[in-house]
């Protein structure tokens, strides 16, 4: 089992209520699964992610990656996590200002401590395997949504993670753009990659091999497609 | 995350907002170029008032009425100066009496007024001194053309000048001066001499301006009898503090204790050195407030950059920063905010002491750009410390969150 999400809780504070975000969710990820999370607003679904990809820490239950304890690790050792296992895909691409695709691409890799050379090619072979090899030096306010969304998939693969995951990836897309970025997750799929996506489209969900559906901080469903694609 | 990626992201965020980078130095600017200024003109004022030791003589003694120092130390009020040269007691009689004292080798009185000197069609008003040869001695006034008047002129109340080196170069340009005839106060005088170059100025004695004039000549021609000033050469350096008991002593049979004052010639540079160098260190202080206010200025554009950057951290967090790396990037790029403006504010207090240079003295001291240079790294790593610490205890979530 590469993750096991093991009857998690999470409060929030907000003035005096206090929110339940997810209440006693257990999840358990396999190694190459590609997996939808579903829901309305408000059900959980974003929380289960950021308390599953270490970017936040569960008010209460236990969280193994490999079989290893992590949430009661530092916040710097958690911060190596996300960097060597963890790739990110975020709705809103958040791609540096004023940075180079080539150096939006290096930049897990300069946290990683990889050496000039090393970063700048891996960093080009990564966007020429999602199709941006002649945008290397173009910068944010020069690179369409879809495109942006491409650099933000390929900064999330420059260190090999474990699992990438994908929060929203196509909220920001049109339809055309979003096919494009929901059939390169196809692709990582098939080589192998274990992927979680976020979604409360229902179309979009149906790429993945498994959907969990979640309401008012539970999961209510969770299904996985019997055939092959 | 290796120190030089950190300083690389920090370079380029002080770069990316050229303008702001640089209004935020303009207080360090400021501040390291006022300390490194105003140090280098305190300095430059002390080593000229240095310089004029020399120019004064070697173990001199200078007598003068009234009292110049007051009781706790510093100069007396200047009410009592003024009122002290109106009271004027001391008298040629006294220069014989002192000429009689073992430790004294020479001594000269000096008078001074201020007269009108005329050759061909150029006049000027000038200071003149009536004195007697020895002047030359004690002062170390050295005669660049002719000579010094000797006692002969002086017992012989003869017309003779020597004049200072700036008045010479005023009245005669590219003429010889020696032989020819000056008038002063509308008596015709020939010229004897020219003395050498002193330098000078700045509250200082003017010497380069100065006419001499035989002391009897003086007097004949102005019917002063009284004696500004009574300057007098010690035998050596160990005789200087018991010629001045002796001067004392003698002094007080004729006068009261308040009417004369008897001093060391450096003594007076000694006391305004002292002063100078008090100012300075005061000046120095009022402008490393202005370092300080600089240092805030940067800690306030920092922790408004880290409410900006609130997404920027927390997607580096999220891509594997550390709280130390950020920590790091955010000091290193207050004190990079602060050492540049410190390197700008050397910079503009070189050239500007450079070109005041022209008209004051100012010496820029490896110390003082050490100092200024120092303060200011110092600063923006403390001011950079409050801001750097936010940005790195967001939590990534929510700094991914900010609007």
């Amino acid at each position: 089992m590469l993750l096991h999400v093991d009857h998690v809780s999470k409060m929030y504070r907000m003035g005096d209520t206090s929110i339940c975000a997810l209440d006693d969710v257990s999840l358990e990820v396999d190694e190459g699964e590609y997996i939808a999370i579903m829901g309305q607003s408000g059900s959980g679904k974003s929380t289960l992610l950021q308390i599953a990809s270490f970017l936040d820490l569960p008010t209460s239950g236990k969280i193994y990656l490999r079989g290893k304890r992590t949430e009661t690790l530092q916040e710097t050792e958690l911060a190596r996590l996300r960097n060597k296992e963890i790739g990110f895909v975020f709705q809103q691409f958040n791609l540096l200002p004023k940075t180079s695709a080539l150096e939006n691409v290096a930049l897990p890799l300069v946290y990683a401590r990889v050496s000039d050379v090393e970063r700048v090619q891996r960093a080009t072979a990564m966007l020429q395997q999602v199709g941006l090899g002649d945008r290397l030096q173009n910068t944010r306010a020069q690179l369409s949504g879809g495109q942006q969304q491409r650099v933000a998939i390929a900064r999330a693969l420059i260190n090999n993670p474990s699992i990438i995951f994908a929060d929203e990836p196509t909220g920001n897309l049109d339809s055309k753009s979003g096919d494009e970025i929901m059939h390169m997750f196809d692709d990582l799929h098939k080589s192998g990659k274990t992927i979680i996506l976020v979604t409360h489209e229902h179309d979009i969900a149906q790429h993945a091999k498994r959907q969990i559906v979640m309401r008012d901080g539970h999961i209510i469903s969770d299904t996985k497609k019997k055939k092959k694609s | 995350m290796n120190i030089i990626n950190t300083l690389h992201i920090a370079i380029r965020a002080i770069f990316t907002n050229k303008s702001r980078s640089l209004l935020t130095m303009l207080g360090v600017i400021i501040g390291v170029g006022a300390v490194i200024l105003l140090i280098a003109i305190g300095n430059g004022l002390q080593v000229y008032i240095t310089g004029q030791f020399d120019s004064l003589g070697v173990n001199t003694i200078t007598i003068v009425p009234g009292e110049v120092f007051s009781s706790s130390g510093g100069f007396g009020s200047r009410e009592n100066q003024v009122a002290a040269f109106a009271n004027n007691k001391l008298r040629y009689s006294d220069v014989r009496d002192i000429a009689k004292i073992q430790e004294v080798k020479a001594v000269a009185p000096v008078v001074l007024g201020s007269t009108k000197v005329t050759y061909q069609n150029i006049s000027k008003s000038r200071s003149v001194v009536g004195t007697v040869a020895e002047y030359s001695i004690i002062r170390n006034t050295k005669t660049e053309k002719g000579v010094f008047f000797d006692d002969a002129d002086n017992e012989g109340n003869r017309r003779v000048a020597v004049l200072g080196w700036n008045i010479a170069d005023e009245l005669f340009k590219q003429t010889d001066p020696i032989g020819k005839t000056i008038r002063i106060n509308g008596q015709a005088f020939k010229v004897h001499g020219v003395a050498e170059k002193k330098g000078g100025g700045f509250g200082g004695p003017q010497f380069d301006d100065y006419l001499f004039i035989p002391y009897s000549t003086y007097v004949d021609i102005f019917g002063d009898t009284k004696v500004s000033q009574i300057i007098v050469q010690a035998r050596d350096k160990e005789m200087v503090q018991s010629a001045i008991t002796t001067i004392k002593k003698q002094l007080l049979k004729r006068l009261k204790v308040d009417e004369f004052s008897v001093f060391e010639t450096t003594e007076i540079l000694k006391v305004i050195n002292q002063i100078l160098g008090v100012l300075t260190l005061g000046l120095g202080g009022i402008a490393a407030i202005s370092l300080v206010v600089g240092g805030i200025g940067i800690m306030n554009i920092m922790l408004v950059s880290v409410t900006e950057r609130t997404r920027e951290i927390g997607l580096r967090k999220a891509l594997g920063a550390t709280p130390n790396t950020i920590l790091l990037q955010f000091l290193i790029e207050s004190s990079m905010l602060s050492v540049f403006g410190g390197m700008i504010g050397v910079l503009l207090a070189w050239i500007l002491a450079l070109v005041i240079n022209n008209f004051f003295p100012a010496v820029v001291t490896m110390s003082a750009i050490a100092l200024a240079f120092g303060v200011s790294a110092g600063i923006g790593i403390i001011f950079g410390v409050a801001p750097a610490r936010r940005a790195s205890k967001l939590s990534p979530i929510e700094a991914l969150r900010y609007e």
